[in-house]
């Protein structure tokens, strides 16, 4: 029997009638019509499909889009600021922290929860912080030196923020 | 890969969910999801119907009652690795979790989820056999309290029935102890080729006592009673000889990754270390 659902994507309501069995990354990427969280291996192994619920970070492949009913869900077009990039987008950007681009968008979201969480984090703290996500290119360390670029980034405007005020 | 369909309820309370687990034999409680779901993709696990306890109010809670601290079988791993009232007062099971998968697991996947499902590489088995925890289980007729030592039975099997929902975890406070989680990942899967969850107790240099809890070397995790009887009223000195016992008595699993013998041998390796940190033992 199918289930109605609203989930909040990106700050917008999203309402469908879906079947129980539907996992939370199709109904993203074809109820709502976004691509940008993609599928990889299907099994929670990859985190090409991390994107955060209530804020935190979930594989999306291993969500029911029943479970995530009346919940807020944030996708990698949700970061931007109309053409303004997420820090943490900017950091890919400049460190070149992508090859393929594949696991891109699950990188990010994952990067998302742990600077949330650790600000500042060490490099074997970000390392530990994305163990979830594979990069199918093997491009660590620019993935690394990505978030690395964002915690700073983040940072600095978190204290001139706090300076203006 | 998408699971066979199935009928979905998400009750509010309790006993709603009660009523509906015994209103289908085949019907499953569905927790954090991320045993059940990868199994039902595999059509490992077939239910024709879901009763989803992620929305009843109060299953989520850490705090403390007496001489215990109580846990809401709905606590993901990531809020049991946070808890300060955990890392101050009964720090294994928070060393346990950090170690489980990874953020978005640990994000997801609940405690109560884990130990019902009893993978034999699941992290928290051996922390709540050390612990000696009790684990609260209900059904219509009521509430029950099952040691942790008595609760597993069998590879992915406890002594859960059908129709009872685990609903709470209660631990010990471990003031002046020395407790460790120690871990050998599988590399691709992060489940414990190996696990052991340690307790140590010392006074004037000796082992008062110590609890071993193992998980990963056999079908089902256990206490290493062997290497706790050896340890009782040593010093931290006969730590490796004490965990050479580490399987014995256990039917040890092979695998492609892991065969018997290194397996059996990680046991004794990561036993010694996990009784070391524990007992603040330079070697």
């Amino acid at each position: 029997m199918k289930k109605n659902v609203t989930i909040s994507v990106n700050g917008i309501d999203q309402r469908a009638s879906v079947e129980p069995r539907l996992l939370l990354v199709h109904f993203l990427r074809e109820v709502a019509g976004l691509t940008g969280t993609h599928i990889g291996c299907e099994t929670s192994l990859c985190g090409a499909c991390t994107v955060l619920l209530d804020g935190r970070a979930v594989k999306s492949c291993t969500v029911l889009a029943v479970q995530a009913d009346g919940r807020k869900v944030t996708t990698v077009e949700g970061l931007a600021d109309g053409d303004k990039l997420h820090p943490i987008q900017e950091g890919f950007w400049e460190e070149h922290g992508l090859q393929c681009g594949f696991c891109t968008p699950g990188m990010i979201m994952c990067s998302h929860d742990l600077l949330e969480h650790h600000p500042s984090p060490s490099d074997s703290e970000i390392r530990e912080g994305i163990n979830g996500n594979l990069c199918r290119c093997t491009g660590y360390q620019h993935i690394v030196a990505a978030v690395r670029n964002a915690s700073r980034k983040m940072s600095k405007r978190a204290t001139a923020r706090a300076g203006a005020r | 890969m998408i699971p066979a369909n199935f009928d979905y309820e998400s009750p509010r309370t309790l006993s709603e969910a009660l009523d509906m687990l015994a209103s289908r034999e085949d019907a499953k409680i569905l927790a954090g999801g991320h045993s059940l779901l990868p199994a039902m993709k595999l059509r490992l696990a077939q239910p024709s119907m879901l009763v989803d306890i992620g929305r009843i109010g109060g299953l989520a809670y850490i705090r403390e009652s007496g001489d215990q601290i109580l846990i809401g079988a709905m606590t993901t791993h990531a809020d049991v690795a946070a808890s300060k009232l955990l890392l101050r007062s009964s720090p294994l099971l928070a060393m346990t979790a950090t170690q489980i998968g990874d953020t978005q697991v640990r994000n997801r996947g609940t405690i109560g989820g884990s130990l019902a499902q009893a993978h034999p590489s699941a992290d928290y088995p051996a922390a709540v056999l050390a612990l000696d925890a009790e684990l609260v289980v209900h059904s219509r007729k009521g509430e029950r309290v099952i040691p942790a030592t008595k609760f597993f039975t069998g590879m992915f099997s406890t002594q859960l029935h059908n129709d009872e929902i685990l609903t709470e975890i209660r631990i010990p406070r471990t003031p002046g102890e020395g407790v460790a989680y120690k871990k050998f990942h599988h590399p691709a899967s992060g489940y414990a080729v190996v696990g052991i969850a340690v307790r140590v107790k010392m006074s004037g240099g000796k082992i008062d006592s110590a609890a071993v809890g193992i998980t990963g070397v056999s079908d089902i995790a256990y206490r290493a009673t062997k290497v706790e009887n050896a340890l009782r009223g040593k010093p931290a000195a006969a730590i490796a000889d004490a965990a050479t016992h580490a399987a014995d008595g256990a039917e040890v699993l092979g695998d492609y990754y892991a065969s018997t013998e290194y397996r059996q041998h990680l046991a004794v390796v990561i036993t010694r270390r996990a009784l070391d940190q524990a007992a603040g033992a330079k070697r």
